[in-house]
């Protein structure tokens, strides 16, 4: 790789962006352009859309984004942990068929790893699939499946070896979601939205050469997905606001962002709006007050702390130390975070905090914050697991006692579901 | 170094710090001298300097430094902190140096830095007086022109090798002001007459405190007397500099603290399984990283803002000092925990390090002072 600077990559990209970026493209149209010049990514390989382009150094290009008001490629949902799996462990036929219509938002994803029986032991998956003629069939249900039912392609993660101990008899698919063997149920939240959903598959077809990884290797596979999304919960987690300006590509993301992205619109909530603190502070008065003038401080502290430990993370991530378990610190940090911050919010807005929609503070906003924080801590591995995660793969404690490891699958006890 | 990593040089600075303070101040070594009255050892403290020159590295080369800057600094403290080592670098290279680098002349700086910078003379910062205030505007002591020259009335307390020192910066009023007029830095050497220096007996050993006695002392001005407000200002900027060594000092007694406890609870066994198997001690270690790491990268950054001129330093070293603040005595507490029994003993190592949390949680301030800096500055 040639010598890359922080200020040539700034020129570079504000060039191709001055010689490139026109509002008045359509957003597909626009972010193909991204995939081809490698500015969409400029991390992932030249190969694959992208420009190999030290991690440290995205920022760079995101702030020249952000400058010129240029739209991205599609970054909300589970595409984007679905392409990092796919850049892992895909051959070159996954990647030519998935990772473009990813960045373009052609392609929604969801995934299918949680089942009634199986969460925070997502290797105790029931769900299974079956080689009948030169078909995969899959039969069983998922659930808390976030954005299934938009989803064009699911990650899914199904037992295909009952006799092999449980990581060894796991498999790993790309499901397509538009068959009738697979039926999408939207749950409702405790804050009343519908992002996740149950799936059911009954004799679901998925045609061999759409398994990542081999045979019996699904629960490295699964690591890898599961490691991303850690990751991607760090302090560094931002959200597309989409932009009010005028323009083809600007109308359009608006558009993606109230229709596609329609059930994540709660999803800024659920960090805790630490944003909107100091602002709601001034606005309510309580910055005056010395109680919550202590409460908002150490909020502030432990998430500009949480920031800048998630960039010494990636800084040492650009300087070649391969991503690692270290991402369950950031995640961890980012659920002490939204408690917080909902416990401020609401206690700066008093009796308010209690209303909801149009009678509510910020058409019931700041309500919804607490609502919406509890996801924060069970979502994409809870609490809990994160601590056991840190304590056994970065502090090297010994590991908690398996009682399920060193058996057939098909002995281990498990949940009953109805 | 930028905000989130270390240059290669500097990790290279850590890596033989570490190593030369591990081989040569063991844990007998500190409990040695903190049961001494002056708390550290000019034999040693020459000796450190000669090999490693720690006390010059951020002193401008002009004035016989190294030219180095808060990085480095944050390195040397954090590296002090983590062994616990008995030495008068926070009163002498951090605190007062960068209060004669803040308000003195050129001609004061030329004098005074060399042999403070070579660790040949011991200096301290006396700013703090009976009340326990950190803020200047607390200053009571007065400075009064006598026959050409001034001399010193009042008291300081709490202060750092006060007791020790060679040489002392003192922070005094003219009479009959009041607020952040009228201060003025003054040296005065540690035997000079009218000066009585009292050790105070402290619940940290390890960090000594002194309380001096000024009975119409012969001072030496510090700085141009002309500027009202100028002394405040510099004040103010060594205080935050300090918060932001002291901070690195104390993530680095944290994390130390942290895998000492950690190497305990993998030798301990209990109930058939060493304790480091029972989940609630793992969790207890996860959560315990998870604070030190947080309190690092605040401590961290907040070195390289004082070394990029960050107009946002003065938030940001309170901040870092806050959190330092929490986290080391909190990870003292459940290091102690972990350690069962034998943690509450004089005998082991743990107690050290939590008295010396304690004591760098009060020091310049604790962590309520400091989060209402932070909000003052970033809320007003
Ligand atoms: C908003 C939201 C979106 C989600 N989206 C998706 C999605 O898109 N795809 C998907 O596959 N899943 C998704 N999930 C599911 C999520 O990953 C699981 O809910 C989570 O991993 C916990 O599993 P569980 O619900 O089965 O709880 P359980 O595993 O039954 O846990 C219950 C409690 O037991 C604790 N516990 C469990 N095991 C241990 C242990 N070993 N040590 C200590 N404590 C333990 C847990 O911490 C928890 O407190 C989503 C969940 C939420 C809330």
């Amino acid at each position: 790789m040639s010598d890359v600077t922080e200020a040539s990559v700034r020129a570079e990209v504000s060039t191709w962006l001055a010689a490139n970026w026109n509002p008045a493209l359509g957003l597909v149209e626009w972010r193909n352009k991204l995939a081809e010049s490698g500015w969409g990514v400029p991390h992932w390989p030249k190969q694959w859309y992208g420009r190999d382009l030290p991690v440290g150094l995205v920022p760079v290009v995101e702030e020249e984004f952000k400058r010129l008001g240029a739209v991205g490629v599609a970054k909300v949902g589970i595409r984007v942990l679905a392409a990092a799996t796919i850049l892992a462990h895909g051959n070159d036929m996954h990647k030519e068929k998935f990772l473009r219509r990813i960045l373009t938002g052609e392609d929604a994803w969801c995934q299918l790893f949680s089942e009634p029986g199986s969460g925070s032991d997502a290797a105790g998956a029931v769900t299974r699939a079956d080689l009948r003629g030169n078909q995969w069939i899959v039969n069983g249900q998922k659930v808390w499946t976030s954005g299934a039912q938009k989803a064009h392609w699911g990650l899914l993660l199904a037992r295909t070896d009952w006799d092999k101990p449980k990581h060894a008899g796991l498999s790993y698919f790309i499901i397509d979601m538009h068959q009738p063997g697979v039926k999408v149920q939207p749950l409702k939240q405790m804050n009343g939205h519908a992002t996740f959903n149950q799936v059911f598959m009954t004799d679901a077809n998925v045609p061999p050469e759409l398994m990542l990884g081999r045979e019996g290797e699904g629960w490295a596979v699964t690591t890898t997905t599961l490691m991303h999304e850690r990751r991607g919960a760090d302090a560094l987690r931002s959200w597309a606001m989409g932009s009010d300006q005028m323009g083809r590509a600007y109308e359009e993301e608006r558009k993606e962002i109230s229709v596609d992205l329609a059930p994540y619109k709660w999803y800024p909530q659920r960090a805790g709006r630490v944003d909107l603190l100091l602002p709601r502070a001034r606005e309510t008065g309580s910055i005056d007050d010395p109680v919550i003038r202590q409460e908002l401080a150490k909020l502030l502290i432990m998430s500009k702390s949480a920031e800048w430990t998630a960039r010494r993370a990636r800084a040492a991530q650009a300087e070649g130390k391969p991503q690692g378990p270290e991402g369950s610190l950031g995640k961890l940090a980012s659920s002490h975070v939204a408690r917080l911050a909902a416990r401020i919010h609401t206690q700066m807005t008093g009796a308010n905090a209690l209303l909801t929609g149009a009678d509510g503070v910020m058409d019931g906003l700041i309500a919804e914050i607490l609502v919406s924080v509890p996801a924060t801590s069970i979502a994409g591995g809870t609490d809990e697991i994160q601590r056991n995660i840190i304590a056994e793969r970065v502090l090297k404690m010994p590991r908690e006692l398996a009682v399920d490891t060193n058996k057939p699958f098909r002995d281990v006890p498990r949940n009953i579901v109805s | 170094m930028s905000k989130f990593s270390f240059s290669s040089e500097q990790d290279e600075f850590r890596t033989n710090l570490r190593r030369y303070l591990a081989d040569q101040v063991p844990t007998r070594e500190v409990r040695r001298l903190m049961e001494t009255e002056t708390g550290w050892d000019r034999a040693f403290w020459r000796r450190l300097n000669d090999d490693l020159g720690v006390a010059a590295i951020h002193i401008p080369e002009q004035y016989g430094g190294h030219g180095f800057g808060f990085g480095e600094l944050g390195i040397v403290m954090e590296e002090l902190g983590r062994a616990l080592v008995c030495v008068p670098f926070l009163s002498s290279a951090v605190l007062a140096a960068n209060a004669i680098l803040n308000c003195g002349t050129e001609a004061e700086k030329r004098l005074l830095l060399p042999p403070i910078a070579s660790g040949e003379s011991i200096a301290t910062l006396a700013s703090t007086e009976d009340g326990g205030s950190w803020e200047a505007t607390a200053t009571t002591l007065t400075a009064t022109p006598s026959g050409g020259g001034f001399h010193l009335s009042g008291h300081k307390s709490f202060i750092v090798d006060g007791h020790s020192a060679d040489l002392i910066v003192v922070l005094a009023r003219a009479p009959g002001t009041s607020g952040d007029v009228g201060l003025s830095f003054f040296t005065v050497p540690g035997d000079a007459p009218g000066l009585t220096r009292r050790p105070l007996q402290s619940m940290d050993p390890t960090r000594k405190l002194a309380r001096l006695e000024f009975n119409v002392v012969p001072a030496t001005p510090l700085g141009p007397l002309t500027d009202s407000q100028g002394a405040a200002a510099a004040f103010a900027k060594t205080m935050t500099q300090a918060s932001v060594c002291l901070a690195n000092e104390m993530v680095g007694g944290a994390d130390r603290l942290r895998e000492d406890a950690l190497a305990y609870a993998m030798m301990r066994m209990q109930f058939g399984r060493a304790i480091a198997s029972f989940q609630s001690m793992k969790h207890k270690h996860a959560d315990m990283l998870l604070e030190v790491e947080l309190a690092k990268s605040a401590a961290y950054y907040a070195a390289a803002a004082l070394d990029d001129g960050d107009d946002d330093v003065i938030a940001i070293a309170a901040l870092a000092k806050a959190t330092a603040s929490d986290t080391y005595l909190q990870t003292a507490i459940h290091a102690i925990q972990i350690h069962g029994g034998i943690g509450f003993t004089w005998d082991n190592d743990t107690h050290l390090w939590f008295k010396r949390a304690k004591s760098s949680e009060v020091l310049f301030g604790d962590a309520a002072h400091h989060r209402e800096i932070m909000i003052r500055n970033w809320a007003a």
